[in-house]
């Protein structure tokens, strides 16, 4: 940081001060995000499903703001209803993948032994996958489709997050704290719920929300090779791919849901970096001061 | 008062990592008699803190027994065998044993209140809501702190009001066995006074027994009525806390009351 305020202690404070502003305008930027994706049906000035061919690839213009596809569907409109099938997808597939991977994680930390090792090397294993070529391996057992596309990134991405609880579990475990708890009768449940879980949820959070960013360009990925979402439900990978052979002609039919993930990417990872900066545990110091 | 209240016998403590293994505790034995105070002392590494993790079951022991022989009701033949208890009949023993950690700010947790920490037993009892609340309050009194620090956190705290809070803690079930593992070493001269003290205080009123880990021989000649000097897992020596400083008969012991002095 640098000493740019010469003062008694503003050097701490406008440091922390500054992460915190952040924070608060990155969390009301990605509730805006959701809040979008959550009235989108209410809010897309166009049907986004209904075509009419007199208005096919129509540039951006004040009738249609983003311009029309092939079909001359409203882009503003389905990148809208597209992004509820985006977030949510991405949400509920990194919720499975935090909350299964912090489990598993926790109880190969807490456990050890055989309990952990026969976990773990079932974690390396999903590790080992890339997870594309197990997505297409799903989605040609499975079939396409969205739910298929989130089944198959939970399963090979559980393993960060357990790999990642374990360690912590471990530096936590032999923790006074824990002891003392133990000697005041609390049971192993509880220990783990009240004691481990909230000291090792801060790395947890900031690994989950940076990975959003991440899961979001694997979905999108997929529909773009046309293994998730599938038309012609909108979907940003997908609307992507639609666009692409019109790249030439129309190039706003591929740009516009490019810019659509590049932002809301952009938003959950400066999100999460400005979360890890504010658990970061000297600027909880600085805080306490 | 001349009952037995714990009883060790030949302790037994191995370590392994890979193929090396190293005994911290071996052939440990003694008994500590109800209302009596026992001092260990040792160098670091002797093995005084494990002694403490296997009395009170945190550790299993790898060979030997711990015998504990609460007077209260409610356990079926009055001695509880720590070394092979389970998880119920160790949280019976914890209701009437409890333990003072070296480290008073790291044995709270982080991310709780101390009264959290102080009420967490009493919770596990099933006492809620407000008896739950004056009780915490009572306790921290009694270990001259305000009812105030029931709402601050560890880190907000000075290390001896975090160890009184600790000690508070540790009376809540209102124990017959006290655990002190190096409660004073990691405190100034001036709070080391104080804490001292206050565990004075508290073995008169409450009769309580206490088994006290230090390496500071002034300490416990001052505190205890029984001392046992460790070395490298093993008892060098015991005897009343005169005899091990006016007439040391090992070397060991020697060299640990010059450094004191």
């Amino acid at each position: 940081m640098t000493k740019k305020k010469r003062g008694s202690s503003s050097v701490y404070r406008t440091g922390t001060d500054s992460v915190k502003i952040r924070l608060i305008v990155l969390t009301v930027l990605a509730a805006l995000l959701l809040l979008t994706a959550l009235c989108a049906k209410y809010i897309c000035p166009y049907d986004p499903y209904e075509q009419n061919l007199l208005l096919a690839k129509q540039p951006p213009g004040p009738e249609h703001l983003l311009g029309t596809d092939r079909y001359g569907r409203d882009m503003f409109s389905r990148i809208l209803i597209a992004g509820t099938t985006s977030i949510f997808s991405t949400l509920i597939l990194v919720s499975i993948t935090t909350v299964t991977g912090t489990f598993v994680g926790i109880i190969c930390g807490w456990r050890g032994g055989f309990v952990d090792a026969f976990l773990m090397r079932i974690s390396d294993l999903f590790l080992a996958f890339p997870s594309l070529v197990f997505a297409l391996a799903v989605a040609g057992v499975l079939g396409g489709g969205v739910q298929n596309a989130v089944l198959a990134l939970a399963v090979v991405s559980w393993p960060k997050f357990a790999r990642l609880a374990r360690g912590l579990t471990l530096t936590q475990k032999e923790a006074p704290y824990i002891m003392a708890a133990r000697l005041s009768g609390s049971s192993t449940p509880a220990l783990l719920l009240r004691h481990i879980l909230p000291n090792i949820a801060g790395p947890v959070l900031v690994t989950a929300v940076l990975d959003i960013g991440t899961m979001m360009m694997e979905l999108a990925g997929l529909s773009f090779l046309g293994l998730g979402v599938q038309p012609p439900a909108a979907e940003w990978g997908s609307m992507i791919n639609e666009g692409r052979s019109l790249l030439q002609i129309a190039p706003w039919m591929s740009l516009a849901p490019g810019a659509a993930i590049f932002v809301t990417v952009l938003i959950f990872n400066l999100l999460g970096d400005t979360l890890r900066d504010y658990l970061d545990p000297e600027h909880k110091k600085k805080r306490g001061k | 008062m001349t009952e037995i209240l714990l009883k060790a016998e030949k302790l037994k403590k191995v370590f392994t990592a890979g193929k090396k293994s190293f005994a911290a505790v071996d052939e440990v034995s003694f008994e500590l008699k109800r209302g009596q105070c026992l001092g260990i002392v040792g160098e670091s590494g002797s093995g005084k803190s494990t002694v403490a993790r296997l009395i009170t079951g945190l550790l299993p022991c790898t060979e030997g027994k711990v015998l504990f022989y609460p007077s209260s009701e409610g356990t079926e033949s009055g001695c509880i065998d720590i070394s092979q208890a389970g998880i119920r009949q160790l949280k019976q023993a914890y209701r009437h044993m409890q333990m003072v950690f070296q480290m008073p700010a790291e044995s709270f947790d982080p991310r709780r209140t101390l009264g959290d920490g102080i009420g967490e037993s009493l919770r596990n009892m099933g006492i809620k809501g407000t008896e739950l609340k004056t009780k915490v309050d009572n306790l921290l009194e009694l270990c001259g702190l305000t009812p105030e620090f029931a709402s601050r956190y560890p880190h907000q705290v000075s290390g001896g009001q975090c160890q009184r809070a600790a000690i508070a803690r540790a009376l809540a079930l209102d124990p017959e066995l006290l655990i002190c593992d190096e409660a004073t070493s990691a405190l100034d001269v001036t709070v080391q006074k104080q804490i001292m003290e206050l565990l004075i205080k508290l073995r008169q009123k409450n009769g309580l027994s206490v088994i006290f880990i230090c390496h500071d021989l002034a300490l416990v000649q001052m505190f205890c009525d029984r001392v046992i000097v460790m070395k490298q897992g093993k008892i060098v020596e015991t005897g009343t806390p005169e005899e091990i400083i006016w007439s040391p008969r090992e070397e060991y012991t020697r060299n640990l009351i010059e450094s004191v002095l």
